[in-house]
């Protein structure tokens, strides 16, 4: 039961007065973020990363945390109301929210999401307690060589497995690799990709890339998309209040949800996607009104994949602090944060750090409390903000990223590298190149080199290092299977398939 | 792929090209990394190669792909571009990084604001001067001092005390 003593001594850091206020401004923020389409909880991180130069680690991932959860909860207000995903984790839940609200009963989603999100975010974040040190303790017996193989495996799920095209994913986590190894090497001193820019050789900052891809980018796909029409804001009506039928439909499908969602969002694979679209598919097989699926909207539609949405966000933060592993374009960034600070995520940061880590945890639950009521009681408030123009928002959007960028160093050639990977996303968005593999590459691509440096330099140059180690040899032949295993099932799935109907067709 | 009879996507196929071109600066700027003996058993160039050598054949699946019709979804397909929207937001960007080094951040943010807010289709100028002005002025005593992000301040920041 040492966990729960620890757990103990975390509330009683998370508790002080200090700590409750970040924590509240964090899960503000965060669900007005993830209210507004166009703003995530990446981008909102990477611009507040100064902050970690002015305040004390354990407030900065409180307030951080606070924000991403609660950009798990505005986003599916946006979802139902709007039919916008703000957030690409509650596409699912546009699917029926939307249509539940336009058949009058946008109070019962609400509702559902809402309570459903705590329920699921709560078990989550028990399951970060318990599962944890159990990762730990694995992974201090990881070196180099299992480290590496580790990460490109991670590589290999979250842009293959996880995007609509395999080489698609890639070529974003390249593209990433190139913008991390910009600058010096760390083991060497060699300069590398600078193209003689002075301003290069500290390397290009995250925050320049995640709001040139994410600010700019959207920004640029968004006016451009203007002749594609709007979305209707559907008005909030209907009691917030669940009734008797709608709260036995509802809890199945929350529990269903987390069951899926954390252990999804825990693997090394890591993503939301998955979890939610197959609590759907799940939901929609067992429901006893079926008919209701597509036409007016079914409940459990909603209440199954916005809880595995939040478990799966839980489960994201377990191989984040236990393996420095981050499988999120979010966590990537919170990787970063803990990086600025020095400090290095992976099985010793529960030794080094445990009032950070323990406090964070214990933030979660709190944090889970009070996104309940800032969404539930409170949701009039978000519908409003859901209701500033588009003009202003991206205009404002543009102010905000000027700040975060020209602000890292007052130099213009920070505003101009903005503007060109502005671009980029905006080429990324409009040929559905997804942005998140960029800023993982981005972040653990130079932590996979210096890792597999290392292995080589202690094997002594023998390459044969990653395979012969068990663990190692394993991880290694997961992302081969990840990488071709789709591919292959696909192409036995089309041959049975044209076997199964007329020679010719097909 | 389905749809083996489409014809090739020009717009993908752009797309394949320029990544092609820039595995070959990934390539070309690899090979000038100079490389110390000391280290030549893994020295600096290696990921940079692999990351050159990775992002040339992904280029190659792309223009494979675009041979055989492309991978644009139809409704992204056919939305038009609106150029016009585009045009003004482009100058808003364009115009923050030319002012901002003499007029401050404030005065670029708001001519930045107005642009943006013209593109998006806002039909008051004068308004989202107002509503620009007010925005830039609280990111940055709220935001940027809050956070402790030193921001040049221009002549409006200076007269306000920033």
């Amino acid at each position: 039961m040492e966990t729960l003593s620890q757990l103990a001594n975390g509330f009683a850091i998370a508790l002080t007065p200090a700590h409750l206020l970040w924590c509240l401004v964090g899960t503000t923020l965060g669900t007005a973020i993830g209210v507004l389409p166009g703003l995530g909880p990446a981008l909102t991180i990477a611009l507040l990363l100064p902050i970690t130069f002015k305040v004390e680690p354990t407030a900065a991932f409180i307030l951080f945390a606070g924000i991403y959860y609660g950009a798990m909860y505005g986003g599916s207000t946006t979802s139902i109301l709007l039919n916008t995903p703000g957030e690409s984790a509650t596409i699912v839940t546009a699917l029926e929210g939307n249509r539940m609200a336009r058949s009058g009963r946008a109070g019962a989603a609400l509702a559902t999401s809402a309570i459903g999100s705590f329920v699921a975010g709560t078990i989550g974040t028990i399951g970060i307690t318990f599962l944890a040190p159990v990762v730990v303790s694995f992974a201090l017996k990881f070196g180099p060589a299992e480290y590496f193989s580790l990460m490109v495996m991670a590589f290999a799920t979250v842009s293959a497995v996880l995007g609509s095209s395999a080489v698609r994913g890639l070529t974003s986590l390249f593209f990433g690799f190139y913008l991390g190894m910009i600058g010096v090497d760390l083991q060497t001193g060699q300069a590398r990709f600078t193209l003689g820019i002075p301003e290069l050789l500290d390397g290009v900052n995250v925050i320049v890339v995640a709001v040139g891809l994410f600010a700019v980018g959207e920004t640029l796909y968004v006016a451009a998309r203007r002749h594609a029409g709007k979305d209707e804001i559907v008005p909030l009506r209907g009691s917030l209040y669940m009734t008797r039928e709608e709260w036995s439909r509802s809890w199945k499908p929350w529990l269903r949800g987390a069951a899926l969602g954390f252990p999804i969002g825990a693997l090394p694979a890591g993503g939301a996607e998955i979890p939610t679209f197959l609590s759907y598919w799940i939901e929609k097989r067992l429901s006893k009104k079926p008919e209701e699926f597509g036409t007016v909207g079914a409940i459990e539609g909603v209440a199954g994949p916005e809880a595995a949405n939040n478990a799966s966000a839980a489960g994201v933060l377990v191989p984040m602090l236990t393996l420095g592993l981050p499988t999120s374009a979010t966590a990537a960034i919170m990787l970063s944060a803990f990086q600025s600070y020095g400090i290095n995520p992976g099985p010793l940061l529960l030794q080094n750090q445990p009032a950070l880590v323990w406090g964070l945890i214990a933030s979660l639950y709190i944090a889970n409390i009070m996104l309940l009521v800032l969404n539930l009681p409170m949701v009039g408030i978000w519908v409003r903000v859901l209701k500033i123009p588009a003009p202003l928002l991206y205009a404002g959007i543009l102010v905000f990223a000027t700040i975060g960028t020209y602000g890292i160093s007052n130099s213009p050639v920070d505003l101009i590298l903005l503007y060109l990977l502005g671009a980029v996303g905006f080429l990324m968005r409009r040929f559905d190149f997804p942005t998140a593999p960029v800023i993982i590459g981005m972040i653990l691509g130079p932590l996979a080199e210096q890792n597999f440096r290392q292995a080589m330099t202690i094997s002594d140059g023998d390459w044969t290092v990653f395979f012969r180690q068990p663990l190692s040899a394993t991880l290694l032949a997961l992302a081969v299977v990840g990488l071709v295993g789709p591919r292959l099932y696909a192409l036995y799935a089309a041959r049975r398939l044209r076997d199964a109907a007329q020679p010719g067709e097909a | 792929m389905r749809g083996r009879e489409r014809a090739p996507a020009l717009p993908e196929t752009a797309i394949g090209l320029g990544a092609l071109a820039f595995a070959g600066l990934v390539l070309w700027q690899a090979w000038e990394i100079p490389v110390s003996p000391l280290y030549a058993k893994i020295g600096p160039s290696v990921f940079p190669y692999a990351t050159a050598g990775g992002l040339a054949v992904l280029a190659l699946l792309l223009v494979a792909q675009a041979a055989r019709g492309g991978w644009q979804a139809a409704e992204e397909r056919e939305v038009a571009l609106d150029r016009r929207a585009l045009a003004f937001v482009v100058a808003g960007l364009l115009a923050n990084v030319a002012l901002i080094g003499w007029l401050g951040f404030t005065a670029a943010s708001t001519v930045m604001f107005v642009l943006v807010a013209r593109g998006f289709g806002s039909r008051t100028p004068l308004r989202d001067g107002a509503i620009g002005s007010a925005v830039a002025l609280v990111a940055y005593f709220g935001f940027a001092k809050a956070l402790g992000v030193n921001i040049g301040a221009g002549l409006v920041e200076r007269l306000l005390g920033g």
